[in-house]
């Protein structure tokens, strides 16, 4: 038991740090500018799709520093060139906008590498165990995912906190007009702000994508649960997206350990469920397989219950 | 504005042409060619595609040439029933599908509907991979015909091999979380407690069909149940990353599979399979001691690294329409049936025979293990299977609950 | 007979003759005709949300899956042997949508604009999740199944062929439309309009804008579960994708390519999409980027979607001064079908290359033979895509020019 402790826990900061990496470009996107970039995990996936092909051509390291970086450039351009033109429009539009995009970033993944999954195996110079406990190995790529996510988390905190242009795009969260009117450039903020978005996703991308499956799908196997961090933690707050990406990798990660039923529950407490009774079936439901509905429950809960999120600081 | 609505209508009039020439055998083949199961439907399609042109240069059945049509219904069911339609309209009398057990169901329901509906018109459905027990079984019907080995005979063979290994003390059964997992499932555990009554099955898993991530947890499980065989029905993705989580934290188990040498997985185990793990299927590039030469011909006409020569029940299914063809001496549906029931035929890998009281075809199996030192490698790898044991089609025969209900 | 009696009656008679038109009387044409009315109330439904009250819904399907799966449960008791006539049944779907939307619909629209998107979203993967989870409703991946001739004959007709089927689904198709037209037509509907545009106002005037909501996404969820219920009779199966997040994308896809301020925009855009998805399949494999190409396309050039474009041009029609806008059409068109074939072509080469590599490096597009493996295609189609952008870039000040003649009123956003 204490194994599996070890290695779910182990396993759901990981996949936690993943998730925050996606996040947190989403959330900044999302605060600056008010949208909600349904082509997000979209970027996520170019970002594995770049790593793979640059990869090839001009080695691994290189391309780690590299497929973010196009990531951001495609961000930059959709930004200029397409969703400034609908601004105008209301958000929903915008929502549209992305959710257009994400269907053509998908299918232009497909015309450039195929429909299959694409073997984008973990480099030789990473793929090694790094220790081994308890009889199970730890590969070095997944404690070099933790520490680059960590990096980039620092990063972040500084670049927002002690730079000028942080300073401002922090002014501009709370007083866009303001700070057009004292002379900078707010829809030059936004291109720099998507791009930093789009950059943040392709290089969780980089390194998800060989931890995962790199194929057309995983856009949309990871998309909604990006959401789903991004409102628990609260619209617009990183501090909110570090919690509860944690959160929901830690206990997305434990809920596959846990054998246990509603039916064990009241066996347990001494309730006897009818053999008829309509509800039989899901009580019989284990948290395990019950584990990938468990953050769209939170998502739900917290919306109801309080639609800021753990950390947010407005509605809507 | 109300006009506008039936103006498209009447527009959408010209768009459509649906003219039915009546010249060919038109065969419609229907499964995923695009969307995440696209992989495994364009690896069989050109199965299809190379089997109906060797059949058409040898001059085609009864005068009558193949005109293979391909559809795509994304593994949806619903998608596969308008496709269904549409093939029908277009004058298709075989339908070929096989991605999919929930698929199956659709089209074997909509194919019987459809020729109780339509006399003087009826379709043929032959399924090449979907293995639910319960479509020879409760669900049988004339017009279906199953090439591929179902769930229980294939988990049959398994389970003697698993028997005839004493080293094997616990079993970790993970599947997916649907009809195919679970009979996969349930038929591994009632056949290891006949078989086996001391080995202990330590874990039952059903995880959410393709939607898993990262099977980390699950290879954490399974590390910390102390098992030291796997059994899995999983297929592509779920298969695939299932290998990869493995492989990562260094787990040694025995892995006995229904797909682990489908498309990508042996690259995603890599060495670590080798000895490991194992598959049962109707066939191998290993199987015979010299390639069949339509696997030859095929890896001539289609070389990509991913065109594995991997459905030899589908040159099974086109020996036997070839055969009944020849024996019903048409090409109409309901003699073309009447001929494939209790069908007999020798190939390359041992007689095979259709059984006449459920459809199901009973063709040799082979259990195989991963090995380095295989002739030949799959996937451009230096790694293939080398048979353990074969299973004569006889033995595979199972009892069956069917009660077939022929016509007139 | 009243104006709208008059166009009610001629659209209830093109309704009827439709599956007899040559070239719509075959049995896959009359399958398409059926599909498209399904999908017709199910957009008009989700029109409701999104044209007139403004609320962007990413799990519409909830509604319509759970109407199916209603329905399908329904026809199963009357194949056992409930007395109930066939076209009765989807009305099981039209009362599990509502039952549906005003469980969700009480909670979701607290919130309107992103917030509500959000809680669609979520509770969209929610009931899918557990669509899979719970077989005995749901009848996990293989779906529940009925057969809709073992019911009790109405008039003699046993509904097999699919023409008997058309007529139920148009039937209640236009009975939804009246309701929905019915609808928008009451104070309540009136009241949506005024809180989609300015919720603060109608809040101001006495109208509580949740309550509003609540009640357009109760009747939204039951007209949607109707057309569950039609899909239902129709496919004889209903499965998990019916509540799925793609059927969702769809019909958002449908109402707003086929414009979501007007009525017949979403009809439009069910027809059009319709039939895309079942026929463009069949020439291209590429068929969903084009979809997703044209849907920016409308976001970005045409926020009226395809019914605000014909009923622009038909409104400078009916004030006779097309003729300048035509003749610069006749300088633009060109332009952009020649940027359209240019793209076109190298879209369809790179994915035949990609996806399709086994089909050979040979093939044929716009009756041009032409080998992918040689760069030639690539420059000659890349070059005529761009000499298209470029005239285009040229013609496009002159349509606007022209646009600005005929209707100076108007921005120029057709």
């Amino acid at each position: 038991m204490l194994e599996i402790a070890a290695f779910s826990l182990l396993n759901g900061v990981v996949y936690g740090l993943m998730l925050f990496m996606l996040s947190s470009g989403l959330t900044l996107i999302f605060s600056l500018m008010g949208v909600l970039n349904f082509a997000h995990a979209s970027f996520f996936m170019l970002g594995a799709y770049f790593s793979f092909q640059l990869g090839r051509w001009i080695g691994f390291w290189p391309a780690l520093v590299l497929a973010p970086l196009a990531c951001a450039v495609v961000g930059a351009l959709v930004e200029r060139f397409g969703l400034r033109r609908v601004h105008g429009q209301g958000h929903v539009a915008e929502i549209l906008f992305t959710f257009g995009l994400s269907y053509v970033i998908g299918e232009l993944v497909i015309m450039a590498w195929g429909r299959g999954p694409i073997e984008n195996r973990v480099p030789a110079a990473i793929d090694f165990p790094l220790f081994t406990l308890m009889g199970t190995n730890y590969p070095f790529y997944k404690a070099m995912m933790m520490a680059i996510s960590v990096g980039m988390f620092a990063f972040l905190w500084v670049a927002f906190r002690r730079t000028r242009v942080g300073l401002v795009i922090q002014a501009a969260l709370t007083h866009p007009r303001m700070v057009g009117a004292l002379g900078h450039d707010v829809p030059r903020l936004f291109v720099l702000v998507f791009a930093v978005g789009s950059g943040l996703a392709g290089l969780a991308g980089v390194i998800g994508g060989f931890a995962l499956l790199t194929e057309p799908n995983m856009a949309v196997a990871l998309g909604p649960i990006v959401f789903v961090v991004v409102v628990v933690g609260g619209l617009g707050s990183i501090p909110g997206a570090f919690i509860a990406s944690m959160a929901i990798g830690i206990v997305q990660t434990f809920a596959v350990a846990l054998d246990y039923s509603l039916a064990d529950a009241f066996r347990a407490a001494g309730i006897a469920v009818a053999p008829g009774s309509a509800l039989r079936e899901l009580y019989a439901i284990k948290i395990a397989q019950a584990a990938p509905i468990i953050p769209y429950f939170l998502l739900v809960l917290m919306l109801i219950v309080r639609p800021r999120g753990i950390m947010g600081t407005r509605d809507q | 504005m109300r006009t506008i609505p039936c103006l498209t209508s009447l527009a959408v009039a010209m768009l459509l042409n649906c003219g039915t020439a009546a010249a060919d055998l038109k065969i419609a083949y229907i499964d995923p060619l695009s969307g995440g199961a696209a992989s495994a439907g364009v690896n069989s399609q050109k199965h299809v595609q190379f089997y109906a042109d060797k059949i058409n240069a040898a001059g085609g059945l009864n005068g009558e040439k193949i005109e293979v049509l391909s559809y795509d219904n994304k593994v949806n069911p619903q998608e596969s029933l308008i496709m269904l339609k549409k093939a029908i309209d277009e004058g298709a009398r075989i339908v070929i599908q096989g991605n999919g057990s929930a698929v199956a169901h659709a089209i074997t329901d909509a194919v019987l509907k459809h020729n109780e509906r339509n006399p003087g018109k009826e379709v043929l459905y032959f399924n090449y991979a979907a293995i639910d027990p319960a479509l020879t079984n409760e669900k049988c019907h004339f017009w279906h015909f199953r090439f591929d080995a179902d769930v229980d005979m294939k988990m049959a063979a398994l389970t003697d091999a698993i028997a005839q290994d004493p080293k094997i003390r616990k079993v970790y059964l993970i599947n997916q979380d649907y009809s195919f997992g679970k009979a996969v499932s349930a038929a591994a555990k009632s056949m290891l407690k006949a078989k086996r009554p001391d080995i202990e099955i330590v874990g039952d898993e059903l995880h959410p069909l393709q939607k898993v991530q990262d099977f980390s947890p699950y290879v954490a499980k399974i590390k910390a149940s102390g098992a030291d065989t796997v059994i899995t029905g999983n297929w592509s993705n779920d298969m695939l990353l299932l290998f990869k989580a493995g492989k990562d934290a260094g787990l040694k188990v025995n892995w006995y599979t229904y797909y682990g040498g489908g498309l990508g997985s042996v690259p995603a185990i890599g060495k670590d399979g080798v000895g490991m793990l194992k598959q049962v299927t109707e066939y191998h590039n290993n199987a015979l001691p010299q390639p069949d030469p339509d696997e030859v011909a095929f890896k001539k006409r289609y070389t990509g690294t991913a065109d594995e020569f991997y459905y030899w029940r589908l040159k099974n299914t086109f020996a036997m329409l070839v055969a009944a063809a020849a024996k019903a001496k048409s090409n109409d549906p309901v003699k073309l049936a009447r001929a494939l029931e209790g069908m007999k035929l020798d190939t390359p890998t041992g007689p095979i025979e259709m059984r006449a009281d459920n459809h199901q075809l009973l063709q040799p199996l082979f259990v195989s293990t991963l090995s380095d030192k295989a002739k030949h490698g799959i996937e451009g790898t230096n790694l293939g299977f080398v048979t353990d044991r074969k299973i004569d089609a006889a033995q595979t025969a199972l009892p069956t609950t069917c009660k077939m209900q022929r016509p007139g | 007979m009243s104006r709208a009696g008059r166009r009610l009656a001629v659209c209830a008679a093109l309704l009827a003759a439709l599956p007899w038109v040559p070239g719509l009387d075959g049995g896959f044409a009359r399958s398409l005709l059926t599909q498209m009315g399904i999908a017709a109330i199910f957009a008009i439904s989700y029109n409701l949300l999104l044209g007139q009250t403004g609320l962007l819904s990413f799990g519409h399907a909830v509604y319509f899956g759970l109407g199916g799966y209603a329905a399908i449960h329904l026809l199963r008791a009357v194949n056992a042997g409930l007395p109930l006539p066939l076209p009765l049944v989807p009305l099981a779907g039209l009362a599990a949508g509502l039952v549906a939307g005003i469980a969700i619909g009480a909670v979701a629209t607290r919130r309107a604009g992103t917030i509500f998107a959000l809680i669609t979203l979520g509770v969209g993967e929610l009931v899918h999740a557990a669509s899979l989870m719970l077989p005995a409703f749901f009848g996990g991946e293989e779906g529940v199944t009925a057969s809709r001739t073992r019911a009790p004959h109405l008039f003699g007709l046993d509904f097999g062929s699919q023409v008997q089927v058309y007529y139920v689904v148009a039937f209640w198709l236009v009975a939804a439309a009246l309701a929905a037209l019915a609808f928008m037509r009451t104070p309540v509907g009136r009241m949506c309009n005024a809180v989609r545009d300015n919720p603060e106002r109608a809040e101001f005037i006495g109208y509580n804008p949740q309550r509003i909501r609540f009640i357009a996404c109760s009747v939204a969820a039951a007209l949607a579960g109707l057309a569950g219920g039609l899909h239902a009779i129709n496919y004889e199966i209903v499965t998990s994708e019916a509540v799925g997040a793609a059927r969702s994308g769809e019909v958002l896809l449908m109402v707003y390519i086929g414009g979501v301020h007007h009525f017949a925009g979403a009809i439009l855009g069910a027809v059009a999409i319709t039939w895309l998805q079942v026929s463009l399949s069949d020439y291209t494999s590429a068929w969903l980027l084009y979809l997703g190409l044209f849907f920016m396309a409308i976001i970005l050039y045409a926020p009226g979607g395809l019914a605000g474009i014909l009923a622009r041009h038909a409104a400078i029609v009916r004030a006779r001064a097309a003729g300048p806008v035509m003749l610069a059409y006749a300088f633009a068109l060109p332009a952009a079908l020649l940027m359209i074939a240019g793209s076109a072509t190298l879209i369809e080469i790179a994915y035949r290359l990609s996806t399709r590599p086994e089909a050979g490096a040979r093939m044929r597009l716009f009756w041009i033979p032409m080998n992918a493996a040689t760069p030639w295609p690539w420059i000659g189609a890349a070059l005529v895509a761009l000499a298209g952008y470029l005239l285009l870039k040229r013609a496009a000040p002159r349509v606007r020019a022209a646009w600005d003649l005929a209707s100076p009123a108007e921005a120029v956003r057709g």
